[in-house]
């Protein structure tokens, strides 16, 4: 990607541009991610850098941890502040955020694996068809999906429950689960099929002995987007859930729209952190998920 | 040698003809097939389709006014608004009758109704119901039911609001949908514009596309040289890279949006480093957020991964070769750019501009948040009638259009990209 050495002083203009213009927009893309993170350790009660914080040499008084003690629930006097609520709705979220996840994820997974290997197989009638239905999830709009779920579990008696709330988020998970595991499905052989077969395995033994271990990447890539899709998900729960389904995105929309409290950014540092986390992760399973299927690395 | 060619039918071993043997094996292979996908089809038919379809429904419904005033509608229909000035005396009997007999949850209900046609039907028909029931407590039978409402309020002499009933009378009907789309039913009951003040959607679809497209073209703009210099670096720098644009990706929509807040708020950091820089001065901070500049920025940073991907992947494959062999020709650079590498990377365009388009379009939570007064789209307007007004069939016929829109674009898309070839990260 280098400049030649023979490019012109206008060619090398254009190159010095191209490659700041470059750095701008992933500055863009990254910088308001990282710049929450400073302003969640501030004393002040307000979202801004403190000139404090930016004085040099740096002021330990202008931090603190006070907002993340108050999201855990510690209200104790040097916390607690006039403009801030101190409750323990964060930590109520944050275990209510992962009942949630977790179920769907197991339900999604679940579903999603049977109807991937299913697609996957030559003789499936309507693939297309049947595609489209199962993404469709993924392509309307939350806010038609929260709609037309609302009215529906309403009549059904689900709005305002547990249930209605992962059958919600079971639905829009499960085309990420099925679109991850059918394209790890795309180089599987499936002569190992055969010959597990041929050797005498029942379906159910060859599906767990052989099958699964060698798209186990893809379907562990799977359930973490179908964990963050209920993770993060916002729309519906703001119709669908009450205050005793109260998940980590409904109090911190709670926030953002009532109560501009800096322990949002507590979270958000958190969210980030957990963002981190999942995306190496699932970097490193596709990586090994290609070696498994001998594909080379591009 | 002789070879004799049998022309009688190939059998199995059981002595079944080959043919059908096989056709029964293919027919199980399928039937397997199917079964593995059934489970989910099944789900989200329950969990999904049917509730859009019964939103749908919901969107030409108006069953529920008519199950409570029958005969006032039925009689209504019968007026001659060319001749009479005012309904015939039936239809006040009908209406005298249907208010004093009727349910009272469901009288309650149907005036909810009426308030959308014009607002003031709920105050009139509750102080008239009171004076109704009064009057049938009596016992008195009025000698002309249509004086009696007149005398009850002045309001049952004005045809405006016997007018608004067209919107009304049918079961179902396309009221909501031209509602959504500030449009109503004058008194012959054809389709008129609503009044000024009461005009705001056609206002909000229009902002929808017109932030849709800006959206869109920055994408394209700050995402088109970032999937360049991607797909054309060495792997090890571009996979690092690469982290710059999965991250947001992967991160809670609502961490990012909070973080534009942060960053474009009054006294946030970016007026904060103009400040610094002495760009503006301290009481001439940019007002960034809570405006449609706001909601521009912060979903062309959202949506800019949508973009960057497919046009990555496409770019990933055009050749190197390809503008060497150019400028070997002859072409200058930004010629051989824009006859060779350019046309290559059209499907990478169009995939990317339509899905970022299509997400735009459908957007809810971000510019709820950031845009203010001037910056909300039309998914405000829905989750605002769902939550806080509850007309559910203007909510319904609002998300109906939006959803025939995107229908229509990701028939688009799904000719171009084709649908099963979405991928993630």
């Amino acid at each position: 990607m280098a400049l030649p050495s023979y490019a012109s002083p206008v060619q090398r203009t254009y190159y010095y541009f191209y490659l700041f213009f470059c750095t701008v927009v992933f500055f863009f893309l990254i910088a308001p991610l990282f710049a929450i993170i400073p302003i969640s350790f501030s004393v002040s009660p307000f979202m801004v850098f403190t000139e404090g914080m930016l004085a040099w040499p740096p002021d330990p008084e202008a931090w603190s941890i006070r907002w993340y003690k108050n999201m855990i629930g510690d209200c104790s006097a040097d916390v607690v502040s006039s403009t801030v609520p101190c409750s323990t709705k964060w930590m109520v979220g944050t275990v209510n955020s992962f009942y949630i996840g977790i179920i769907a994820t197991v339900i999604a997974t679940a579903l999603g694996t049977l109807a991937a290997l299913g697609l996957s197989r030559p003789h499936m009638p309507y693939k297309g068809l049947i595609m489209a239905i199962l993404i469709s999830p993924m392509i309307v709009p939350l806010i038609i999906t929260a709609a037309g779920m609302f009215f529906f579990y309403a009549r059904i008696n689900l709005v305002y429950t547990f249930t209605g709330v992962i059958l919600a988020h079971v639905a829009l998970a499960t085309p990420f689960v099925v679109i991850t595991v059918t394209a790890t499905l795309v180089g599987f052989d499936m002569n190992m099929v055969k010959a597990a077969q041929s050797l005498g395995a029942k379906p159910m033994r060859t599906f767990f002995k052989v099958i699964m271990p060698l798209i186990l990447p893809g379907i562990i890539s799977g359930a973490l987007f179908a964990f963050i899709t209920s993770f993060d998900e916002v729309v519906i729960v703001m119709f669908m859930a009450s205050i005793d389904q109260l998940t980590i995105p409904k109090q911190m929309w709670a926030g953002i729209r009532q109560e501009i409290s800096p322990v949002i950014l507590c979270m958000a540092t958190c969210l980030v952190l957990l963002s981190i986390f999942l995306l190496t992760t699932v970097e490193l399973l596709r990586r090994r998920s290609e070696k498994l299927r001998g594909i080379k690395a591009r | 040698m002789e070879v004799t060619i049998s022309t009688a039918e190939l059998l199995t071993t059981d002595g079944i003809p080959l043919k059908q043997s096989l056709r029964k094996a293919e027919r199980r292979n399928k039937l397997r097939a199917f079964l593995l996908v059934f489970p989910l089809l099944l789900f989200i038919i329950v969990t999904f389709v049917m509730p859009i379809g019964d939103m749908l429904l919901r969107s030409v419904d108006d069953s529920q006014i008519n199950s409570v005033f029958p005969n006032t509608f039925e009689e209504y229909k019968n007026w001659d608004k060319g001749a009479d000035e005012l309904p015939p005396e039936e239809v006040y009997k009908s209406l005298f009758f249907e208010l004093a007999n009727g349910d009272k949850r469901q009288i309650g209900k149907a005036l909810t109704r009426m308030n959308y046609a014009k607002s003031g039907w709920k105050s009139l028909i509750k102080k008239t119901s009171r004076e109704i029931k009064k009057i049938v407590k009596k016992g008195e039978e009025p000698v002309s039911y249509k004086d009696t409402f007149i005398k009850i309020n002045k309001f049952w002499g004005d045809p405006t609001y016997w007018y608004s009933f067209n919107q009304m009378v049918n079961d179902r009907s396309s009221i909501y949908y031209w509602n959504a789309l500030d449009r109503t039913f004058d008194e012959d009951g054809d389709v008129v514009l609503q009044d000024e003040k009461r005009r705001m959607y056609i206002k909000t679809w229009l902002r929808t596309f017109k932030v849709s497209v800006y959206v869109t073209i920055f994408c394209l703009i700050l995402g088109f040289p970032v999937a360049h210099l991607l797909a054309n670096l060495p792997l090890r720098y571009s996979n690092l890279l690469m982290i710059f644009v999965l991250l947001p990706f992967w991160t809670s929509l609502l961490v990012r949006t909070t973080a534009w807040i942060v960053m474009l708020q009054q006294n946030g950091v970016i007026n904060g480093i103009l400040v610094w820089l002495g760009v503006i001065s301290d009481d001439g901070r940019i007002q960034m957020v809570y405006n449609e500049a706001g909601t521009l920025i912060a979903m062309t940073q959202i949506l800019l991964p949508f973009m960057i991907l497919p046009l990555y992947s496409v770019m990933r494959v055009i050749p190197k070769s390809h503008m060497r062999a150019a400028q070997n020709l002859g072409a200058k650079p930004a010629m051989a750019f824009w006859r060779v590498y350019l046309p290559q990377t059209i499907p990478g365009i169009s995939a990317g501009g339509l899905l970022v388009f299509v997400l735009a379009i459908g957007y809810f939570i971000t510019p709820e948040l950031v845009g203010g007064k001037d910056g909300k789209l039309i998914g405000s307007w829905i989750a605002y009638h769902l939550k806080t007004t509850l007309n559910w069939g203007l909510c319904a016929a609002l998300g109906g259009i939006l959803l025939g829109i995107m229908l229509i674009f990701y028939w688009l898309y799904n000719k171009i990209v084709g649908i099963d070839n979405i991928k993630l990260g």
